[in-house]
This record gives C-alpha cells, sequence and structure tokens, in this order.
C-alpha cells in the first residue's frame, strides 16, 4: 500500500472574479521512503497540492471540492481539524520556501522546537530540550547548545533552514513536504541543504514530496516526478525516464529552455506565450495554445493521463 | 595625447565602502566594505558575466559603474569615439550625458517601472530628456521600441499591472535601449521569472546585442545563465574577484577553489550524472570585518596558514584568466 494516495484532487478558489481551478484533477501516489518530485512554473498548482494534503488551503477563498487524499490508508479529506492536528508535525510535517516566515521572531530556536515535540510526543521541557539539541545535532548545526537560544533573525538562511528542517522531522513524520526549500539559498548553500535532505532520507527513511521549479534539484534529489501544468499533472515517470525521454510537449520544452553549463550563447528554444489564466482555463488540453503540436481534438477533449511506458505516463492526445 | 584602449569600459581598483555609524553619539565609523579593489575591462559588444553569492557585491558593482551609487575610489574608463572619460569624476551635468551611453535593467520589473505611468511614457522619458525627441518622432520611436522586444502597438496606451513578469522585463529592456546604449547593465534581470519565459527574455537580449551591437555587464548569481550569455566572466567573493577570464576556459579549467566549490553546486538537470560536491562548510562571512588574508580562507577546503595570513596576489593563469589565490596551480580531488 502506498504511504500517500492522491486520487482526482480538485482544489478551486471561489474569489470575486470568478473561480480559480488551482488544482484541477491530480492524482499520484508515494511510497514509503519514497523520494517524489512535483515539479512546474509558478502558478501551476504545486503549493496548492501540498497544502491541500496538509489541509492547510485557506478557506474562504479555498476549498477542496472534490478527490481523496488516503494517507496510510485513511482519507485525510474526513479528519476532523483534531484528528489533523495530530497527523500535522507528527506523521505529516512541511518546510517551507522562507524559512524566516515560518518561524517565530519573538521566540528563541530552542523553544519552538521544544514546543513541537512536547505538544506531539508529550515529553517534559527538559527531555524535550535534549531531543531539540539532538535534532540539531542530526541537521549538522554547530554548537546547538549555543543556537537553541538564539532568536531566527541572529542566524543565517542556511541555519534557518536547517533548524526548520529539525523541527519538522523531529517527531519522526513518515512524510516530509518540502515547499521550494532551497529556492531562497545561495548555490553553495543550497548544495549543503540539499546533501542533508538527501542523507536524512536515508538514514530516517522519511518519505519526501519535494516541490520546486528547478529541474535541477529534481534530477539530483528525486526518484520519480510529476510535472505539473495549469492545475493537471501533464506527465509523470522515473526521474531517468522523465529527463532521457519526455513525452508532453511541455516537459520537452522545458527542458529545453533551461540553460545549460556544458553549451554556451545559443538561441535556446523557447515555449511561446505564457501561462494561462486558471479562471478561464483554455478548453480541451490546458497547454494547447501554447504547443506546437495541437490539433483540433486539443482544443475539445481533455487528454487523460495514460501509461505509455513502465511507471510513465502522459496526458496528451499525440 | 592619452592613449585609448581597446575595451569599452575599464574599471581600475574600484571601491565602494558604506559608512555605519555606531555607538551611543553614532560617531563611531565603521565601513562595509562592499566592492574592494575591484579591475576588469569588458569589450566592444561582448558580454562580461558577474557572478557570485547574495552579497558578494556584484549589484554595487553595476550600480557604482553608472553612477547610481557614486564610488569611494577608482577609475571606471569609458572609451567612445577615441575618446577617454573616467566616469568617476564626471559632475552631474556630463553624468546626463554620459548616460546615454549606459544603461540598466533591473531584477525586479514590478519595483523599476512606475505603476502610474503607461507603457509608453516610461519608454518616452529617456528619449524626451537624452535625445530631445517630441511629436511624431517620438511616438515613431517608442513603437519601433515595442516592436523591438516583442510587444505590440496596442501595449503603448497600458499600465504595468497590466503585464506578466515577463512582459515588463520587456518593458524595462525598451526603456533601457530607447538612447542606443553602448553598455547595458542587466542586473539579474531574469531572476524573478520561470523558465520558460526567462529562455525568452535570454534570446531576445542576445539578438538584440546583435542588432545593435551593444556590451552587456551581466550580473547574477546563477552559473547556467552566466554560462549561456557571456563571453568572459569575473567571480566575485565578499567584494573581490577571486577569478576572471573566458568563459570557456573558466568552466572548463577553474582555478580558484572558490569557482570550484561554485560550480560544482549548480544542480544539474541530468540524473545520470553523479553529483560530485565540493560542500563548503558555514556561510559567506560579514563584510565589516572581513577575514584576513585571503577573504575566502575561512570556507576554503585547501586553506593553509598563508591564507589566513597573506592576502594572495594576482596570478596569471592563461591568456587573460587571472586569479586571486596563493595555490593557483593546486590539484583538485
Amino acid at each position: 500500500m502506498p504511504l500517500l494516495d492522491i486520487q482526482d484532487l480538485k482544489t478551486y478558489f471561489f474569489t470575486e472574479d470568478g473561480v480559480v481551478q488551482a488544482v484541477d484533477g491530480v492524482s499520484f501516489d508515494i511510497e514509503p521512503g519514497q523520494k517524489v518530485g512535483l515539479v512546474g512554473e509558478s502558478g501551476c498548482g504545486k503549493s496548492v497540492t501540498a497544502l491541500s494534503i496538509m489541509r492547510l488551503v485557506p478557506d474562504p477563498p479555498g476549498r477542496i471540492v472534490e478527490g481523496k487524499v488516503l494517507f496510510q490508508g485513511r482519507n485525510l479529506l474526513d479528519l476532523n481539524k483534531e484528528e489533523m492536528r495530530r497527523i500535522r508535525g507528527a506523521s505529516i510535517s512541511m518546510i517551507f520556501q522562507d524559512p524566516m516566515t515560518s518561524l517565530n521572531p519573538v521566540f528563541t530556536v530552542g523553544s519552538q522546537i521544544d514546543e513541537a515535540i512536547q505538544l506531539h510526543q508529550g515529553l517534559e521541557p527538559v527531555e524535550a530540550r535534549e531531543k531539540t539539541i539532538e535534532m540539531l545535532n542530526l541537521v549538522r548545526i554547530p554548537n546547538p547548545d549555543g543556537v537553541v537560544e538564539e532568536y531566527p533573525h541572529e542566524l543565517s538562511g542556511g541555519m534557518r533552514q536547517r533548524c526548520m528542517i529539525a523541527m519538522a522531522l523531529s517527531c519522526r513524520p513518515k512524510l516530509l513536504i518540502a515547499d521550494e526549500p532551497t529556492t531562497a539559498l545561495d548555490v553553495t548553500i543550497e548544495a549543503q541543504i540539499l546533501d542533508l535532505m538527501d542523507d536524512l532520507n536515508d538514514r530516517l527513511n522519511t518519505a519526501l514530496l519535494l516541490i520546486t521549479h528547478d529541474m535541477g534539484v529534481i534530477a539530483e534529489m528525486c526518484e520519480k516526478v510529476a510535472v505539473m501544468y495549469a492545475g493537471t499533472i501533464v506527465e509523470m515517470a522515473d526521474v531517468r525516464t522523465l529527463f532521457n525521454d519526455p513525452q508532453h510537449p511541455y516537459t520537452i520544452g522545458l527542458l529545453s529552455s533551461i540553460p545549460s553549463i556544458d553549451i554556451g550563447r545559443e538561441d535556446l528554444k523557447i515555449i511561446p506565450g505564457a501561462v494561462p489564466d486558471l479562471i478561464n482555463p483554455p478548453s480541451g488540453c490546458r497547454f494547447h495554445p501554447r504547443c506546437a503540436f495541437a490539433k483540433g481534438i486539443c482544443k475539445r477533449e481533455r487528454p487523460e493521463l495514460v501509461q505509455v511506458g513502465n511507471g510513465h505516463y502522459v496526458a496528451c492526445h499525440r | 595625447m592619452k592613449q585609448v584602449n581597446d575595451s569599452l569600459l575599464k574599471v581600475v581598483d574600484l571601491k565602494k565602502y558604506f559608512s555605519i555609524a555606531k555607538g551611543m553619539v553614532r560617531r563611531e565609523i565603521t565601513y562595509v566594505r562592499a566592492v574592494d579593489e575591484v579591475s576588469f575591462d569588458i569589450d566592444h559588444e561582448k558580454t562580461l558575466g558577474l557572478v557570485g553569492e547574495s552579497g558578494c557585491g556584484k549589484t554595487t558593482v553595476g550600480r557604482t559603474i553608472i553612477r547610481l551609487l557614486d564610488p569611494t575610489s577608482g577609475q571606471i574608463l569609458f572609451s567612445d569615439d577615441h575618446q577617454q572619460t573616467d566616469i568617476a569624476q564626471l559632475k552631474s551635468r556630463q553624468l546626463r550625458e554620459m548616460r546615454r551611453n549606459m544603461q540598466i535593467v533591473f531584477q525586479d520589473p514590478q519595483s523599476s517601472l512606475n505603476p502610474r505611468r503607461t507603457v509608453r511614457d516610461t519608454i518616452a522619458e529617456p528619449l524626451q530628456i537624452l535625445e530631445g525627441l517630441k511629436g511624431e518622432r517620438l511616438e515613431i520611436r517608442v513603437l519601433e521600441l515595442l516592436e523591438d522586444v516583442g510587444l505590440n502597438p496596442e501595449h503603448a496606451q497600458r499600465y504595468p499591472h497590466e503585464f506578466s513578469g515577463g512582459q515588463r522585463q520587456r518593458i524595462g529592456v525598451a526603456r533601457a535601449i530607447a538612447v542606443n546604449p553602448k553598455l547595458v547593465i542587466l542586473d539579474e534581470p531574469t531572476s524573478s521569472l520561470d523558465v520558460s519565459v526567462q529562455a525568452q527574455i535570454l534570446n531576445l537580449l542576445l539578438e538584440l546585442q546583435r542588432e545593435h551591437h551593444m556590451s552587456y555587464l551581466f550580473i547574477s548569481h546563477d552559473l547556467s545563465v552566466i554560462r549561456h550569455m557571456c563571453d568572459r566572466v569575473a567571480v566575485m567573493y565578499l567584494g573581490q574577484i577571486m577569478e576572471a577570464g573566458d568563459i570557456k576556459e573558466v568552466f572548463r579549467d577553474a582555478r580558484h577553489p572558490y569557482t570550484r566549490a561554485l560550480l560544482s553546486s549548480i544542480p544539474v538537470p541530468d540524473p545520470g550524472k553523479k553529483r560530485q560536491h565540493i560542500i563548503l562548510e558555514g556561510t559567506v562571512p560579514n563584510a565589516i570585518n572581513p577575514p584576513s588574508g585571503c577573504r575566502f580562507h575561512t570556507r576554503c577546503p585547501f586553506a593553509k596558514s598563508i591564507c589566513s595570513t597573506q592576502e594572495p596576489r594576482e596570478y596569471t593563469a592563461g591568456q587573460g584568466h587571472r586569479v586571486k589565490c596563493h595555490f593557483p596551480d593546486l590539484q583538485f580531488d
């Protein structure tokens, strides 16, 4: 049984201007310990998918209108608030792009991690502090005894993200959702954090759902990848297949628009146009206005995600 | 007679210190040494990349060169029609004249465009002030520029908020190239854009450079983008250039441990390649009190004792390839 099984998830935002179909029929699953990437450009619905799993979609205006989020066989969408609180942080935790906004600026880092541990594991303050220091050691923070007494603004961006990871993993969750965890960091710090996350996945066997716009990060970190476009998954495969044999025109375009560090000064192949408005998304295949291969059927019918190879799924009429 | 060099722009020992008042009566002054003795050349119709992590001083270099900031010391020599001008010495009127030759495109097109002005007004302004264009000639020029950057004539009367990020950056580019500058400073022009839109803007910049014979100073933290756009590259760390040279040579045969670490840190979109990261410990130190000796020694995996006591000189590692390291011939791995 997969650890997480998302079936036909639809999350809409009901705004004054109309209904934004941010996530519109997304299905995928994650095995225990597996590292899965969700990749796409801004506004494709990847973050809303993550927030839907955590049931953190701001309501109003957002609402999960359809679908199932099965975690260890249990539909998270059926749980009441109290049951969901026990899942969050304990079985599924999440880290965000900007660690500064997810840490409370008026409490020390140590007390914030202590709180999470006390809440979910019912430990006494002294035991919780021991656990906190153990976690900070685990995420390779130098001098954890000193760092627990510091406030978030006293730490660098990389250190803050390490603290967030320590907090997220403190209750040994089965699934860690990381939403653009390294986007705000410099490249040498990004390398440190990715290396750490990879190592922790090995050691703790925590499954990872990594959300990013960076194909490089996906290639280095993930075993399986789902590519999202305008609220839907357009292609899904194991990481090697996706990069070596992409089938969907959007995936192909996305991969060829990345500048390479090996060849320079040639025009990049581009995807014309821009991401569509999700209040009035294009009919049929949502990618058809930008697709070089679009035919009549692409305007009329929405393509289903069909299997084209072992574990390789594509939503395209071609 | 003054010797005129071949480069369009020659920057010599540029320094920019920012003063910070400290203490109860705010009289004790300390300095952030944002740019500390930086030298480089930009050739005609070529692109120099300036790359480094946040706080390394690359943006300050760009802004000091066009005098949005005044340099603390150093020369900024601009050669034009066999005449050489030191931009660092110019007073306000001459400076305005000089701005016809140099323009800048900023990272965030949202905050660098006036939200209350139409696209037409934004693009027309430099033409009116610097070129004295008006009437029909002005309107025709604005439409030409819109077409040059891939926008339509009907976009002229719209406001910035009506455009996507990529389109806004096109407006910023149109404004910059309006007065036919010789040099355009591109300060992280695509960092806030999605990768598919970034590709469109990068292609546009390459095309405009070919058509209008411009030189670029391309400032970015993204090494793949730098590799794609530049002829030469300078790698900055804590206000200094650590390594500079031909783009292909530096990427193939990087000599400075910092350049090596940067190159090995890039996540490569190829799952077949097993990464061999040189993981740098710690973070960039504070520019108020930069480390003694080589500024990189606190994070350098190969640092020896001399590195913490003596500032390395610049070694030549090949044609136009210079390295600021005590051990430029060090073998890695």
